[in-house]
């Protein structure tokens, strides 16, 4: 093995790849063949560093330089420049706001984005290649399973578990070691453990950023869950949209296969365990674990009622786990850094760390890693950096179609399970969508319920015609046809759909209009007795009109009208708009220049 | 892979590969390699001390920077210490390095002969 002396991390996470990192890592190979160096520099593909706002991103070791932003073009500049002569290319560098220091070479705990988390389950992702299974070893991968083989029998691993306060990252927070426990305590010999990587909530994507960064974590988690249950089969669903993940768990699979680490006998402890990949069509009733038991059975994925549950009868009728993939990252630290380790961290009754997606109006859109008990306003404004072009903050929606808004009285809420759930929203998987002054909360309630609408399996009524008619509600409401009856009637149809519904699905579908209700009625009767959006998004609410006294009468907004609804005379007659023909299109004030066209 | 021991040596044998994506070493050994440094043989150098650094598990990283400006003293090997010590060692060749290395961040002793005050003084402007 050559000695590199100085190893090149491309991020080749998927929002990177979508910004071309992919033909950046083939460019420094054959720029660094050019110059001679492919001896000396290690070009390597990492997982997602979770700065996905400043991708794509490239890293130099042991220098710890971030360069964001990468195009192809800038690659033989950073080798002529920054490998060949060791000058760091500082324009490409991380910019100073981002940086704690203005210090030029830095740490990466320096970054102000990286300074607050806590990176566990993220721990590999962005500084191992996920396609070989030696890196992974190297950051003591495989210990873990090795330990517990070798050394413990399996009751002490659930002990372990249940001891270190993990809850199930998915987002109903159910305790993970009682759930093993109890699939462990059901009779037969043919059990079966899960990995649920059906991440479905719009704007989450920290399961797939930890398949896609560190693919082994997940395999030895189940491999120790498979141990502590009895099971010696494990199915990963994953839904197919996700091609980086499921080559990368390809790749994943067979390496531990040829070293031992999954098949027969493993560690000579006598212990067999497989397996295998199950692709979802990315249907999101299929995150729900009764339909995904349907849907890795090869039938229509629609959720049966609970009980009986799925540790008692889940997949082929027998006992199964199933486990979130934020949950199984977590595992292999656990038994090795112990369980008092991981209890140490976190809130009362949530222990550990978080891994967020953050989206929507923020500045550093990416993933970030948190203790429990860190409060919103730091993830929002300390890491996340506020949200852009210094707008105010209005909410932000935490928990997808199941969860809810919270709103600046919320900010300083330590996050835990409990905390958010008596705030009115959930912790859900980890989607945190944050909104600002242009967001229309009516509007946000609708395209939640345009989701749900479309998602819904159709197998129970309160969900299948309960939500269409909540759609058709809200629908008229952003539309100036609402009436002040129709918030009381669709709260009441709410809290029916929620007491009536068969799964999770339909139960948690009515939150987001709750929680929008609860915090934002004005803005609910704004558009109903005013008939106006005060966001400016409902088109229906909005009317165009032309300041006189600023109108220059240049006919720039005429020209470009695509219907012809604005008349004047140039140079003499300042121009008005025909709001019978406008069709509300926003040409008219984006064309001017005067700031002359106004939008109410 | 049978034991937990073939796992560990699996282990040490990769760790070399991603270990200096770590950071948290005694020592940052930084070498000058701008254009002035390469003409005076900074690569070698470079490769020397990478090489050596490897083999004997010696607690520094080694990376480089650009011009600092003294050019005529090039090669030049600066050495950083966790205490915010620092000594700068010039016309270092390949096996000047290995020696730094070793005394230097092996033993923890200076190499006063190579460093710039004594080249320096050598020149007769101290």
């Amino acid at each position: 093995m050559p000695n590199y002396r100085t190893n090149i991390l491309c991020c080749a996470g998927t929002g990177c790849t979508a910004s071309s990192s992919a033909l950046i890592f083939d460019r420094f190979n054959e720029v660094l063949k050019e110059y001679g160096l492919d001896n000396e520099v290690n070009v390597v593909k990492t997982g997602c560093f979770g700065l996905c706002q400043k991708g794509p991103i490239v890293a130099v070791y042991p220098d710890q330089v971030f360069y964001s932003h990468v195009k192809v073009e800038d690659v033989d500049r950073i080798v002529a420049e920054h490998i060949y002569k060791g000058r760091v290319v500082t324009d490409l560098q991380l910019s100073d706001e981002d940086l704690k220091t203005h210090e030029k070479i830095l740490d990466i705990n320096k970054i102000k984005f990286y300074e607050k988390q806590k990176r566990i389950a993220l721990r590999n992702c962005g500084k191992i290649n996920p396609e070989d299974i030696s890196e992974y070893i190297a950051m003591d991968g495989y210990a873990a399973l090795g330990t517990v083989l070798t050394t413990m029998q399996p009751q002490e691993v659930i002990d372990t578990v249940k001891a270190s306060g993990l809850r199930g990252r998915g987002g109903a927070g159910f305790p993970t070691g009682v759930k093993w426990q109890f699939q462990k305590d059901q009779p037969g010999d043919e059990k079966y453990v899960i990995c649920n990587a059906d991440e479905g909530d719009p704007g989450a994507f920290m399961d797939r950023s930890i398949l896609e960064g560190d693919p082994h974590a997940i395999l030895e988690g189940m491999a120790i869950m498979g141990y502590a249950v009895g099971a010696h089969k494990g199915y990963i669903y994953i839904r197919a949209e996700y091609p980086i993940a499921v080559q990368r768990l390809n790749i994943a699979i067979r390496q531990a296969h040829e070293y031992g680490l999954l098949g027969d006998n493993i560690f000579e402890s006598g212990f067999n365990f497989d397996i295998e990949l199950r692709l979802g069509a990315g249907a999101f009733v299929c995150g729900e674990e009764t339909a995904l038991i349907s849907s890795i059975e090869g039938k229509r994925g629609m959720p049966n009622p609970k009980p009986p549950f799925p540790a008692v009868s889940g997949v082929w009728g027998k006992p199964t786990s199933i486990n979130n993939v934020e949950t199984l990252a977590n595992i292999a630290q656990i038994i090795l850094n112990g369980a008092e380790w991981y209890a140490s961290m976190g809130t009362e009754k949530s222990k550990g760390t978080k891994v967020f997606a953050l989206g929507g109006k923020i500045k550093n859109t990416g993933l970030v890693e948190i203790p429990m008990g860190t409060t919103l306003r730091e993830i929002i404004y300390e890491i996340g950096g506020g949200c852009p072009d210094n707008k105010a903050f209005k909410a932000v929606q935490t928990g997808g179609p199941s969860g809810g808004c919270l709103t600046e009285k919320e900010l300083d809420t330590p996050i835990d399970y409990d905390n958010l759930i008596a705030a009115g929203s959930m912790m859900g998987s980890g989607g945190m969508i944050v909104m600002d002054e242009d967001n229309c909360m009516v509007d946000i309630a609708k395209f939640y319920m345009e989701f749900i609408c479309d998602e819904s399996c159709g197998k129970c009524s309160p969900c299948r015609i309960g939500t269409k008619r909540l759609l058709e509600m809200l629908t008229k409401i952003t539309e100036g046809e609402g009436t002040l009856e129709m918030l009381d009637e669709m709260e009441q149809l709410c809290y029916e759909i929620r007491d009536t519904a068969l799964c999770g699905l339909g139960q948690t579908a009515p939150n987001p209009i709750l929680s929008t209700l609860s915090h934002f009625r004005d803005e609910y009767i704004a558009h109903i007795v005013d008939k106006k959006c005060p966001a400016g998004v409902c088109k229906k609410l909005l009317t165009y009109s032309i300041d006189p006294d600023k109108c220059r009468k240049c006919s720039m907004c005429a020209r470009n009208c695509p219907v012809d609804a604005i008349t004047g005379v140039p140079g003499k007659e300042p121009y008005v708009i025909d709001t019978d023909k406008c069709i509300k299109c926003g040409t008219c004030i984006t064309s001017c220049r005067f700031g002359a066209v106004e939008r109410k | 892979m049978k034991s937990l021991e073939d796992l560990k040596k699996m282990r040490e044998a990769a760790l070399k590969k991603v270990e200096m994506r770590e950071g948290g070493k005694d020592y940052r050994v930084v070498v000058g390699m701008a254009t002035c440094g390469i003409a005076a043989g900074a690569r070698p150098v470079l490769n020397r001390l990478v090489e050596e650094t490897a083999n004997n598990d010696y607690n520094c990283v080694v990376t480089q920077t650009g011009c600092i400006g003294m050019c005529v003293y090039e090669p030049i090997v600066e050495v950083f210490g966790k205490e915010g010590d620092h000594t700068t060692y010039v016309h270092v060749d390949p096996e000047k390095a290995a020696r730094i290395l070793k005394e230097h961040i092996g033993e923890g002793k200076v190499i006063e002969e190579y460093t710039v005050e004594a080249a320096r003084k050598e020149n007769g402007n101290a």
